[in-house]
Protein backbone atom coordinates (compact mmCIF):
# COMPACT_ATOMS: atom_id res chain seq x y z
CA UNK A 1 0.00 0.00 0.00
CA UNK A 2 2.61 2.49 1.43
CA UNK A 3 4.59 1.58 -1.88
CA UNK A 4 2.28 1.98 -4.04
CA UNK A 5 1.75 5.87 -3.02
CA UNK A 6 5.82 6.27 -2.75
CA UNK A 7 5.25 5.02 -6.86
CA UNK A 8 2.53 7.68 -7.63
CA UNK A 9 4.65 10.35 -6.25
CA UNK A 10 7.99 9.07 -7.47
CA UNK A 11 5.82 9.23 -10.88
CA UNK A 12 4.19 12.64 -10.23
CA UNK A 13 7.47 14.02 -9.79
CA UNK A 14 8.87 12.79 -12.83
CA UNK A 15 6.03 14.53 -14.51
CA UNK A 16 6.52 18.16 -12.57
CA UNK A 17 10.39 17.60 -13.50
CA UNK A 18 9.64 17.18 -16.85
CA UNK A 19 7.09 20.01 -17.55
CA UNK A 20 9.58 22.31 -15.89
CA UNK A 21 11.83 20.97 -18.25
CA UNK A 22 10.05 21.48 -21.08
CA UNK A 23 8.90 25.03 -20.08
CA UNK A 24 12.63 26.26 -20.10
CA UNK A 25 12.94 24.86 -23.41
CA UNK A 26 9.91 26.63 -24.97
CA UNK A 27 11.06 30.10 -23.15
CA UNK A 28 10.38 31.76 -26.03
CA UNK A 29 6.77 30.68 -26.57
CA UNK A 30 5.92 31.84 -23.16
CA UNK A 31 6.81 35.27 -24.78
CA UNK A 32 5.31 34.70 -28.06
CA UNK A 33 1.94 34.54 -25.86
CA UNK A 34 2.43 37.37 -23.52
CA UNK A 35 3.12 39.78 -26.89
CA UNK A 36 0.24 38.72 -28.56
CA UNK A 37 -1.73 39.07 -25.04
CA UNK A 38 -0.19 42.53 -24.77
CA UNK A 39 -1.10 43.48 -28.85
CA UNK A 40 -4.68 42.18 -28.35
CA UNK A 41 -5.04 44.86 -24.91
CA UNK A 42 -3.39 47.38 -27.11
CA UNK A 43 -6.50 46.89 -29.73
CA UNK A 44 -8.74 46.87 -27.33
CA UNK A 45 -7.27 50.05 -25.41
CA UNK A 46 -6.70 51.83 -28.78
CA UNK A 47 -10.49 51.30 -29.87
CA UNK A 48 -11.53 52.55 -26.51
CA UNK A 49 -9.61 55.28 -26.82
CA UNK A 50 -11.04 56.51 -30.22
CA UNK A 51 -14.23 57.27 -28.79
CA UNK A 52 -12.89 59.85 -26.62
CA UNK A 53 -10.49 61.00 -29.05
CA UNK A 54 -13.09 61.63 -31.71
CA UNK A 55 -14.69 63.90 -29.32
CA UNK A 56 -12.14 65.85 -28.35
CA UNK A 57 -10.56 66.41 -32.23
CA UNK A 58 -14.20 67.21 -33.04
CA UNK A 59 -14.83 69.90 -30.10
CA UNK A 60 -11.22 71.13 -29.90
CA UNK A 61 -11.50 72.06 -33.88
CA UNK A 62 -15.09 74.14 -33.43
CA UNK A 63 -13.59 75.79 -30.70
CA UNK A 64 -9.84 76.74 -32.74
CA UNK A 65 -12.51 77.81 -35.57
CA UNK A 66 -15.84 78.90 -34.19
CA UNK A 67 -14.52 80.90 -30.88
CA UNK A 68 -14.02 84.36 -32.60
CA UNK A 69 -17.15 84.40 -33.88
CA UNK A 70 -19.19 83.82 -30.21
CA UNK A 71 -19.93 87.17 -28.74
CA UNK A 72 -22.62 88.22 -26.82
CA UNK A 73 -23.91 89.63 -29.25
CA UNK A 74 -23.31 86.62 -31.66
CA UNK A 75 -25.63 84.93 -29.44
CA UNK A 76 -28.60 87.64 -29.06
CA UNK A 77 -28.66 89.19 -32.67
CA UNK A 78 -30.19 88.22 -35.52
CA UNK A 79 -28.26 87.21 -38.90
CA UNK A 80 -27.74 90.62 -40.96
CA UNK A 81 -26.83 91.42 -44.52
CA UNK A 82 -27.87 88.26 -46.06
CA UNK A 83 -26.76 86.09 -43.05
CA UNK A 84 -23.23 86.80 -43.67
CA UNK A 85 -23.19 89.03 -40.41
CA UNK A 86 -25.19 89.29 -37.03
CA UNK A 87 -26.28 86.79 -35.07
CA UNK A 88 -28.13 83.51 -34.44
CA UNK A 89 -30.43 84.16 -31.00
CA UNK A 90 -33.66 83.42 -33.83
CA UNK A 91 -32.04 79.98 -34.22
CA UNK A 92 -31.09 79.07 -31.02
CA UNK A 93 -35.01 79.86 -29.78
CA UNK A 94 -36.33 78.29 -32.91
CA UNK A 95 -34.12 74.70 -31.90
CA UNK A 96 -35.37 75.59 -28.34
CA UNK A 97 -38.86 75.81 -29.22
CA UNK A 98 -38.91 72.86 -31.73
CA UNK A 99 -37.08 70.71 -29.11
CA UNK A 100 -39.28 71.90 -26.24
CA UNK A 101 -42.21 71.28 -28.53
CA UNK A 102 -40.55 67.47 -29.22
CA UNK A 103 -40.36 66.28 -25.93
CA UNK A 104 -43.85 67.98 -24.58
CA UNK A 105 -45.56 65.89 -27.42
CA UNK A 106 -43.35 62.84 -27.21
CA UNK A 107 -42.68 62.47 -23.32
CA UNK A 108 -46.46 61.65 -22.01
CA UNK A 109 -46.66 59.09 -25.04
CA UNK A 110 -43.72 57.53 -24.86
CA UNK A 111 -43.83 56.80 -20.88
CA UNK A 112 -47.55 56.21 -21.10
CA UNK A 113 -46.76 53.44 -24.23
CA UNK A 114 -43.94 52.08 -21.70
CA UNK A 115 -46.22 51.65 -18.48
CA UNK A 116 -48.61 49.71 -20.91
CA UNK A 117 -45.66 47.45 -23.15
CA UNK A 118 -43.99 46.45 -19.35
CA UNK A 119 -46.51 47.11 -16.69
CA UNK A 120 -49.87 45.73 -18.06
CA UNK A 121 -49.41 44.20 -21.43
CA UNK A 122 -49.20 39.92 -21.46
CA UNK A 123 -47.68 38.44 -24.46
CA UNK A 124 -49.66 38.26 -27.30
CA UNK A 125 -49.92 39.31 -31.06
CA UNK A 126 -50.82 42.94 -30.48
CA UNK A 127 -47.61 42.94 -27.89
CA UNK A 128 -45.68 41.62 -30.60
CA UNK A 129 -47.40 44.61 -32.97
CA UNK A 130 -46.32 47.59 -31.10
CA UNK A 131 -42.87 46.20 -30.44
CA UNK A 132 -42.75 46.03 -33.98
CA UNK A 133 -43.84 49.43 -34.36
CA UNK A 134 -41.37 50.60 -32.12
CA UNK A 135 -38.12 49.05 -33.16
CA UNK A 136 -39.04 49.73 -37.22
CA UNK A 137 -39.60 53.67 -35.95
CA UNK A 138 -36.23 53.60 -34.36
CA UNK A 139 -34.42 52.53 -37.79
CA UNK A 140 -36.71 54.79 -40.34
CA UNK A 141 -34.01 57.43 -41.31
CA UNK A 142 -34.88 61.12 -40.02
CA UNK A 143 -35.38 62.30 -43.78
CA UNK A 144 -37.90 59.87 -43.93
CA UNK A 145 -39.39 61.34 -40.67
CA UNK A 146 -39.12 64.72 -42.57
CA UNK A 147 -40.92 63.78 -45.69
CA UNK A 148 -43.41 62.28 -43.50
CA UNK A 149 -44.34 64.92 -41.38
CA UNK A 150 -43.93 67.21 -44.83
CA UNK A 151 -47.05 65.34 -46.27
CA UNK A 152 -48.78 64.97 -43.25
CA UNK A 153 -48.77 67.72 -39.89
CA UNK A 154 -48.07 70.30 -42.87
CA UNK A 155 -50.19 69.44 -45.87
CA UNK A 156 -52.66 66.70 -44.71
CA UNK A 157 -53.51 68.84 -41.16
CA UNK A 158 -53.01 71.75 -42.96
CA UNK A 159 -50.37 72.90 -40.31
CA UNK A 160 -47.86 74.42 -42.63
CA UNK A 161 -44.40 74.57 -41.89
CA UNK A 162 -44.76 75.82 -38.36
CA UNK A 163 -43.24 75.11 -34.69
CA UNK A 164 -46.11 72.31 -34.27
CA UNK A 165 -45.64 70.45 -37.14
CA UNK A 166 -41.55 70.30 -36.95
CA UNK A 167 -42.39 69.62 -33.24
CA UNK A 168 -44.65 66.25 -34.09
CA UNK A 169 -42.36 65.19 -36.85
CA UNK A 170 -39.41 65.55 -34.03
CA UNK A 171 -41.54 64.37 -31.40
CA UNK A 172 -42.06 61.19 -33.02
CA UNK A 173 -38.57 60.39 -34.08
CA UNK A 174 -38.03 60.61 -30.48
CA UNK A 175 -40.74 58.47 -29.25
CA UNK A 176 -38.76 54.83 -29.74
CA UNK A 177 -35.42 56.62 -27.26
CA UNK A 178 -37.81 57.45 -24.66
CA UNK A 179 -39.77 54.56 -24.79
CA UNK A 180 -36.95 51.81 -24.63
CA UNK A 181 -35.32 54.49 -22.24
CA UNK A 182 -38.76 54.14 -19.99
CA UNK A 183 -39.22 50.94 -20.33
CA UNK A 184 -35.35 49.69 -18.94
CA UNK A 185 -36.19 52.16 -16.12
CA UNK A 186 -39.23 50.37 -15.48
CA UNK A 187 -37.62 46.73 -15.82
CA UNK A 188 -34.96 47.91 -12.76
CA UNK A 189 -37.76 48.78 -10.66
CA UNK A 190 -37.90 45.37 -8.34
CA UNK A 191 -40.96 43.38 -8.49
CA UNK A 192 -40.69 43.44 -4.27
CA UNK A 193 -41.66 47.07 -4.69
CA UNK A 194 -45.27 45.67 -6.70
CA UNK A 195 -45.67 43.18 -4.72
CA UNK A 196 -45.39 45.12 -1.59
CA UNK A 197 -47.69 47.59 -2.87
CA UNK A 198 -50.67 45.05 -4.18
CA UNK A 199 -50.64 43.17 -1.05
CA UNK A 200 -51.47 46.34 0.96
CA UNK A 201 -54.18 46.52 -0.92
CA UNK A 202 -53.11 49.51 -3.81
CA UNK A 203 -54.58 49.25 -7.50
CA UNK A 204 -52.14 48.80 -10.05
CA UNK A 205 -52.44 52.29 -10.92
CA UNK A 206 -51.62 53.33 -7.34
CA UNK A 207 -48.95 51.16 -7.57
CA UNK A 208 -47.30 52.37 -11.02
CA UNK A 209 -47.97 56.31 -10.12
CA UNK A 210 -46.59 56.35 -6.40
CA UNK A 211 -44.06 53.59 -6.14
CA UNK A 212 -42.61 52.81 -9.59
CA UNK A 213 -42.71 55.71 -11.22
CA UNK A 214 -41.30 57.52 -8.58
CA UNK A 215 -38.43 54.94 -8.64
CA UNK A 216 -38.23 54.52 -11.89
CA UNK A 217 -37.97 58.30 -12.33
CA UNK A 218 -34.10 59.18 -12.41
CA UNK A 219 -33.81 56.91 -15.77
CA UNK A 220 -36.88 58.13 -17.82
CA UNK A 221 -35.91 61.93 -17.07
CA UNK A 222 -32.27 60.87 -18.31
CA UNK A 223 -32.90 59.08 -20.94
CA UNK A 224 -35.66 61.94 -22.26
CA UNK A 225 -32.99 64.70 -21.79
CA UNK A 226 -30.51 62.46 -23.97
CA UNK A 227 -33.69 62.21 -26.67
CA UNK A 228 -34.20 65.89 -26.26
CA UNK A 229 -30.41 66.33 -27.15
CA UNK A 230 -30.57 63.94 -30.28
CA UNK A 231 -33.90 66.26 -31.77
CA UNK A 232 -32.15 69.32 -30.87
CA UNK A 233 -29.62 68.70 -33.11
CA UNK A 234 -31.22 66.88 -36.61
CA UNK A 235 -31.86 68.80 -39.42
CA UNK A 236 -33.48 66.24 -41.49
CA UNK A 237 -37.13 66.35 -39.58
CA UNK A 238 -37.36 70.00 -39.52
CA UNK A 239 -35.93 71.20 -42.24
CA UNK A 240 -39.42 70.70 -44.35
CA UNK A 241 -41.65 70.84 -41.13
CA UNK A 242 -40.48 74.01 -39.24
CA UNK A 243 -37.50 75.37 -39.91
CA UNK A 244 -37.21 77.50 -42.83
CA UNK A 245 -33.94 79.37 -44.73
CA UNK A 246 -34.44 82.79 -43.29
CA UNK A 247 -37.46 84.85 -41.06
CA UNK A 248 -37.25 88.14 -40.06
CA UNK A 249 -39.39 88.25 -37.24
CA UNK A 250 -39.78 85.99 -34.06
CA UNK A 251 -42.03 83.34 -33.79
CA UNK A 252 -45.26 84.64 -31.87
CA UNK A 253 -47.46 81.17 -32.06
CA UNK A 254 -47.08 77.87 -32.39
CA UNK A 255 -48.21 78.22 -36.26
CA UNK A 256 -44.94 80.03 -37.46
CA UNK A 257 -41.54 79.15 -38.86
CA UNK A 258 -38.88 79.45 -37.17
CA UNK A 259 -35.43 79.15 -38.06
CA UNK A 260 -32.81 76.53 -35.88
CA UNK A 261 -29.73 76.06 -35.44
CA UNK A 262 -28.73 72.84 -37.35
CA UNK A 263 -30.59 74.17 -40.32
CA UNK A 264 -29.07 77.44 -40.06
CA UNK A 265 -25.74 75.63 -40.34
CA UNK A 266 -26.73 73.16 -43.36
CA UNK A 267 -27.92 76.10 -45.19
CA UNK A 268 -24.86 78.30 -44.52
CA UNK A 269 -22.66 75.60 -45.49
CA UNK A 270 -24.11 74.60 -48.55
CA UNK A 271 -26.61 77.18 -49.56
CA UNK A 272 -25.60 81.15 -48.24
CA UNK A 273 -24.55 83.60 -50.38
CA UNK A 274 -20.91 83.58 -49.62
CA UNK A 275 -19.85 80.66 -48.39
CA UNK A 276 -16.19 81.16 -47.67
CA UNK A 277 -17.09 84.34 -45.84
CA UNK A 278 -19.86 83.00 -43.61
CA UNK A 279 -16.84 80.08 -42.24
CA UNK A 280 -16.99 81.62 -39.15
CA UNK A 281 -20.31 81.98 -38.80
CA UNK A 282 -20.28 78.82 -39.67
CA UNK A 283 -18.11 77.40 -36.97
CA UNK A 284 -19.70 79.85 -34.76
CA UNK A 285 -23.16 78.22 -34.82
CA UNK A 286 -21.79 74.39 -34.99
CA UNK A 287 -20.16 75.06 -31.24
CA UNK A 288 -22.56 76.70 -30.10
CA UNK A 289 -25.20 73.64 -31.21
CA UNK A 290 -22.39 71.19 -29.70
CA UNK A 291 -22.15 73.47 -26.51
CA UNK A 292 -26.12 73.09 -25.78
CA UNK A 293 -26.24 69.07 -27.01
CA UNK A 294 -23.35 68.51 -24.34
CA UNK A 295 -25.09 70.96 -21.84
CA UNK A 296 -28.31 68.69 -22.35
CA UNK A 297 -26.47 65.45 -21.77
CA UNK A 298 -24.03 66.56 -18.88
CA UNK A 299 -27.70 68.02 -16.83
CA UNK A 300 -28.70 64.03 -17.61
CA UNK A 301 -25.33 62.71 -15.94
CA UNK A 302 -25.26 65.56 -13.14
CA UNK A 303 -29.29 64.89 -12.33
CA UNK A 304 -29.16 60.55 -12.73
CA UNK A 305 -26.07 61.02 -10.35
CA UNK A 306 -27.36 63.09 -7.41
CA UNK A 307 -30.96 60.86 -7.89
CA UNK A 308 -28.78 57.91 -7.40
CA UNK A 309 -26.85 58.97 -4.44
CA UNK A 310 -30.23 60.13 -2.86
CA UNK B 1 -69.29 24.71 10.69
CA UNK B 2 -67.95 27.00 8.82
CA UNK B 3 -68.48 29.95 11.25
CA UNK B 4 -65.59 28.18 13.46
CA UNK B 5 -63.10 28.93 11.19
CA UNK B 6 -61.61 32.02 9.95
CA UNK B 7 -59.90 30.72 7.03
CA UNK B 8 -61.35 28.07 5.18
CA UNK B 9 -59.46 26.19 1.48
CA UNK B 10 -60.89 23.13 0.44
CA UNK B 11 -59.79 21.09 -2.34
CA UNK B 12 -57.41 23.42 -3.23
CA UNK B 13 -55.71 22.60 -6.81
CA UNK B 14 -52.77 24.94 -8.05
CA UNK B 15 -50.93 25.27 -11.39
CA UNK B 16 -48.26 27.16 -12.97
CA UNK B 17 -48.56 26.50 -16.43
CA UNK B 18 -49.40 22.48 -16.75
CA UNK B 19 -46.90 21.99 -13.32
CA UNK B 20 -49.54 21.13 -10.41
CA UNK B 21 -47.81 22.74 -7.75
CA UNK B 22 -50.54 21.94 -4.82
CA UNK B 23 -52.86 18.92 -4.68
CA UNK B 24 -56.07 18.53 -3.38
CA UNK B 25 -55.22 21.09 -0.05
CA UNK B 26 -57.54 21.13 2.56
CA UNK B 27 -57.06 23.24 5.91
CA UNK B 28 -58.72 25.47 8.31
CA UNK B 29 -57.73 28.73 10.35
CA UNK B 30 -58.87 28.92 13.45
CA UNK B 31 -59.20 33.18 14.56
CA UNK B 32 -56.39 34.56 16.35
CA UNK B 33 -53.93 31.22 15.76
CA UNK B 34 -50.84 31.27 14.56
CA UNK B 35 -50.59 28.40 11.84
CA UNK B 36 -46.83 27.44 10.54
CA UNK B 37 -46.35 25.65 7.40
CA UNK B 38 -43.27 23.77 6.82
CA UNK B 39 -41.89 21.21 4.24
CA UNK B 40 -38.95 21.16 1.80
CA UNK B 41 -38.32 23.55 -0.67
CA UNK B 42 -41.02 23.52 -3.38
CA UNK B 43 -43.38 21.56 -1.37
CA UNK B 44 -45.97 24.23 -2.79
CA UNK B 45 -46.03 25.89 1.09
CA UNK B 46 -45.20 29.45 -0.45
CA UNK B 47 -47.79 29.00 -3.44
CA UNK B 48 -50.09 28.03 -0.87
CA UNK B 49 -49.53 31.44 0.90
CA UNK B 50 -50.00 33.51 -1.62
CA UNK B 51 -53.34 31.41 -2.97
CA UNK B 52 -54.54 33.50 0.26
CA UNK B 53 -54.14 37.00 -0.87
CA UNK B 54 -54.45 36.04 -4.30
CA UNK B 55 -50.82 37.14 -5.16
CA UNK B 56 -50.71 34.41 -7.47
CA UNK B 57 -52.95 36.33 -9.77
CA UNK B 58 -50.03 38.57 -10.77
CA UNK B 59 -47.72 35.50 -12.26
CA UNK B 60 -49.82 34.53 -15.60
CA UNK B 61 -50.28 31.20 -16.86
CA UNK B 62 -51.38 29.95 -13.25
CA UNK B 63 -54.63 28.69 -12.36
CA UNK B 64 -56.31 27.36 -8.91
CA UNK B 65 -58.91 25.01 -8.56
CA UNK B 66 -61.16 24.18 -5.03
CA UNK B 67 -62.48 27.24 -3.21
CA UNK B 68 -60.75 29.75 -0.34
CA UNK B 69 -63.66 30.80 2.17
CA UNK B 70 -62.54 33.72 4.47
CA UNK B 71 -65.64 34.92 6.73
CA UNK B 72 -68.08 32.69 4.38
CA UNK B 73 -66.86 34.47 1.54
CA UNK B 74 -65.03 32.59 -1.64
CA UNK B 75 -62.04 34.35 -1.61
CA UNK B 76 -62.00 33.07 -5.55
CA UNK B 77 -65.56 34.46 -6.62
CA UNK B 78 -65.46 36.38 -9.64
CA UNK B 79 -67.23 39.00 -7.85
CA UNK B 80 -64.64 39.23 -4.93
CA UNK B 81 -62.77 42.92 -5.44
CA UNK B 82 -59.05 41.54 -4.59
CA UNK B 83 -58.07 45.25 -3.55
CA UNK B 84 -60.57 44.61 -0.54
CA UNK B 85 -59.03 40.95 -0.15
CA UNK B 86 -55.22 42.12 -0.05
CA UNK B 87 -56.48 45.10 2.28
CA UNK B 88 -57.78 42.26 4.80
CA UNK B 89 -55.00 39.98 4.07
CA UNK B 90 -51.84 41.54 4.79
CA UNK B 91 -48.62 39.99 3.88
CA UNK B 92 -44.77 39.93 4.62
CA UNK B 93 -42.32 39.12 2.92
CA UNK B 94 -39.27 36.99 2.61
CA UNK B 95 -36.76 40.17 1.63
CA UNK B 96 -37.99 43.32 3.39
CA UNK B 97 -38.80 45.29 1.10
CA UNK B 98 -39.68 48.96 2.41
CA UNK B 99 -40.44 51.40 -0.57
CA UNK B 100 -37.98 53.54 -1.35
CA UNK B 101 -39.56 56.25 0.67
CA UNK B 102 -39.31 57.74 4.44
CA UNK B 103 -40.09 55.70 7.18
CA UNK B 104 -43.16 57.39 8.20
CA UNK B 105 -44.37 57.34 4.68
CA UNK B 106 -43.95 53.34 4.36
CA UNK B 107 -46.20 53.28 6.90
CA UNK B 108 -48.75 55.84 6.01
CA UNK B 109 -48.96 54.36 1.69
CA UNK B 110 -51.45 51.47 2.54
CA UNK B 111 -53.55 54.51 4.26
CA UNK B 112 -53.16 56.93 1.67
CA UNK B 113 -53.41 54.66 -1.00
CA UNK B 114 -56.91 53.12 0.70
CA UNK B 115 -58.11 56.39 0.42
CA UNK B 116 -57.53 57.96 4.58
CA UNK B 117 -56.74 61.87 3.95
CA UNK B 118 -56.92 63.18 7.67
CA UNK B 119 -53.18 63.93 8.29
CA UNK B 120 -53.92 63.59 11.99
CA UNK B 121 -55.30 60.02 11.52
CA UNK B 122 -52.40 59.41 9.49
CA UNK B 123 -50.35 60.31 11.63
CA UNK B 124 -52.03 58.12 14.61
CA UNK B 125 -52.21 55.34 12.45
CA UNK B 126 -48.44 55.60 11.71
CA UNK B 127 -47.41 55.82 15.23
CA UNK B 128 -49.75 53.06 16.50
CA UNK B 129 -48.58 50.50 13.93
CA UNK B 130 -45.16 51.39 14.44
CA UNK B 131 -45.49 50.45 18.34
CA UNK B 132 -47.43 47.27 17.51
CA UNK B 133 -44.36 46.40 15.29
CA UNK B 134 -41.55 47.39 18.03
CA UNK B 135 -39.90 49.94 16.03
CA UNK B 136 -41.18 52.88 17.43
CA UNK B 137 -38.86 53.75 19.78
CA UNK B 138 -35.46 53.23 17.68
CA UNK B 139 -37.54 55.38 14.78
CA UNK B 140 -39.30 58.13 16.49
CA UNK B 141 -36.68 60.81 15.95
CA UNK B 142 -36.14 60.10 12.48
CA UNK B 143 -39.20 59.03 11.00
CA UNK B 144 -38.47 61.01 8.06
CA UNK B 145 -35.69 59.78 6.95
CA UNK B 146 -35.39 57.20 4.59
CA UNK B 147 -36.44 53.65 4.80
CA UNK B 148 -33.33 52.14 2.84
CA UNK B 149 -31.26 52.97 5.84
CA UNK B 150 -32.27 51.12 8.55
CA UNK B 151 -30.82 47.51 9.50
CA UNK B 152 -32.55 44.52 8.03
CA UNK B 153 -34.20 43.80 11.21
CA UNK B 154 -35.49 46.90 11.28
CA UNK B 155 -36.63 47.03 7.59
CA UNK B 156 -38.45 43.68 8.28
CA UNK B 157 -40.82 45.51 11.31
CA UNK B 158 -41.17 48.41 9.64
CA UNK B 159 -42.64 46.42 6.27
CA UNK B 160 -44.94 44.41 9.16
CA UNK B 161 -45.58 48.09 10.76
CA UNK B 162 -46.55 48.56 7.22
CA UNK B 163 -48.70 45.55 6.55
CA UNK B 164 -50.21 46.23 10.17
CA UNK B 165 -51.39 50.14 9.12
CA UNK B 166 -54.30 48.94 7.12
CA UNK B 167 -55.59 46.79 9.81
CA UNK B 168 -55.68 43.77 8.21
CA UNK B 169 -57.75 40.53 9.77
CA UNK B 170 -54.84 37.92 8.58
CA UNK B 171 -51.18 38.44 8.28
CA UNK B 172 -49.44 36.01 5.83
CA UNK B 173 -45.90 35.85 6.62
CA UNK B 174 -43.52 34.04 4.14
CA UNK B 175 -40.31 33.04 5.84
CA UNK B 176 -40.07 36.73 7.39
CA UNK B 177 -36.89 35.67 9.44
CA UNK B 178 -34.86 34.04 6.67
CA UNK B 179 -32.72 37.01 5.72
CA UNK B 180 -32.19 37.95 9.23
CA UNK B 181 -29.28 37.59 11.74
CA UNK B 182 -30.33 35.34 15.06
CA UNK B 183 -30.94 38.88 16.89
CA UNK B 184 -33.28 40.26 14.47
CA UNK B 185 -34.86 36.83 13.75
CA UNK B 186 -35.80 36.71 17.76
CA UNK B 187 -37.21 40.14 17.53
CA UNK B 188 -39.79 38.91 15.29
CA UNK B 189 -40.41 36.22 16.72
CA UNK B 190 -41.25 37.96 20.04
CA UNK B 191 -43.24 39.93 17.94
CA UNK B 192 -45.32 37.37 16.27
CA UNK B 193 -46.18 36.31 20.06
CA UNK B 194 -47.88 40.08 20.47
CA UNK B 195 -49.43 39.69 17.42
CA UNK B 196 -51.53 37.29 17.94
CA UNK B 197 -53.44 38.65 20.75
CA UNK B 198 -55.10 40.72 17.66
CA UNK B 199 -54.07 38.97 14.20
CA UNK B 200 -54.88 34.96 12.28
CA UNK B 201 -50.90 34.74 11.36
CA UNK B 202 -49.60 32.40 8.65
CA UNK B 203 -46.26 31.75 8.60
CA UNK B 204 -44.07 29.86 6.28
CA UNK B 205 -40.51 28.78 7.54
CA UNK B 206 -37.93 26.60 6.59
CA UNK B 207 -36.26 26.75 10.63
CA UNK B 208 -38.16 24.25 12.52
CA UNK B 209 -37.14 25.08 16.27
CA UNK B 210 -38.99 28.39 14.66
CA UNK B 211 -42.18 26.88 13.77
CA UNK B 212 -42.08 25.40 17.50
CA UNK B 213 -41.30 28.08 19.07
CA UNK B 214 -44.49 31.27 17.20
CA UNK B 215 -46.95 28.53 15.88
CA UNK B 216 -49.47 27.18 17.52
CA UNK B 217 -50.54 24.73 14.55
CA UNK B 218 -47.92 23.49 12.32
CA UNK B 219 -48.62 22.07 9.12
CA UNK B 220 -46.37 19.83 7.04
CA UNK B 221 -46.02 20.04 3.19
CA UNK B 222 -44.75 17.74 0.99
CA UNK B 223 -44.35 17.55 -3.04
CA UNK B 224 -47.75 19.89 -3.52
CA UNK B 225 -49.60 17.90 -0.48
CA UNK B 226 -50.40 18.48 2.87
CA UNK B 227 -49.06 15.94 4.75
CA UNK B 228 -50.29 16.48 8.04
CA UNK B 229 -51.46 19.21 10.20
CA UNK B 230 -52.13 18.96 13.86
CA UNK B 231 -51.02 21.34 17.09
CA UNK B 232 -47.59 22.20 16.93
CA UNK B 233 -46.61 20.15 20.08
CA UNK B 234 -48.45 17.43 19.07
CA UNK B 235 -46.82 17.34 15.32
CA UNK B 236 -43.07 17.58 16.52
CA UNK B 237 -43.41 14.71 19.40
CA UNK B 238 -45.90 12.40 18.66
CA UNK B 239 -46.32 12.97 14.10
CA UNK B 240 -48.57 10.44 12.95
CA UNK B 241 -46.76 10.46 9.27
CA UNK B 242 -43.48 8.27 8.57
CA UNK B 243 -43.29 11.27 6.07
CA UNK B 244 -43.64 14.15 8.73
CA UNK B 245 -41.44 11.96 11.17
CA UNK B 246 -38.43 11.90 8.29
CA UNK B 247 -38.47 15.50 7.92
CA UNK B 248 -38.61 16.99 11.25
CA UNK B 249 -36.17 14.30 12.08
CA UNK B 250 -33.56 15.84 9.94
CA UNK B 251 -33.96 12.91 7.56
CA UNK B 252 -34.59 14.66 4.20
CA UNK B 253 -35.55 18.35 3.16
Amino acid sequence: MNEAIIDTLKLEYTNIKSVNEKVLLFKDSGKRRRTIEQLFFMMFKVAAMINGLALIVIVSYLVINGYQSISFEFLIEAPKESMTKGGIFPCILGTLYLSCGAIIFALPIGIASAIYINEYAVQSRFLNFIRLGINTLAGVPSIVFGLFGLAFFCIVLKMGVSIIAGSLTLGIMSLPVIISATEEALKSVPDTYREASLGLGATKWQTIYKVVLPTALPGILTGTILALSRAAGETAPIMFTGAVFFTQTLPTSIFDEVMALPYHIYVLATAGINIELTRPLQYGSALVLLIMVLGMNLVAIIYRSKLRRK
Amino acid sequence: MNDFFKLTASDVDFYYGDFKALKNVSLNFIEKEVMALIGPSGCGKSTFLRCINRMNDLISGTRVDGSIVLDNVDIYNDRIDVVNLRKKVGMVFQKPNPFPKSIFENVAYGLRVNGIRDKNAIAGMVEKSLIQAALFDEVKDRLKDSALGLSGGQQQRLCIARALAVEPEILLMDEPASALDPIATQKIEELIHQLKKDYTIIIVTHNMQQAARVSDKTAFFYMGELVEVNKTDTLFTKPEKIQTEEYITGRFG
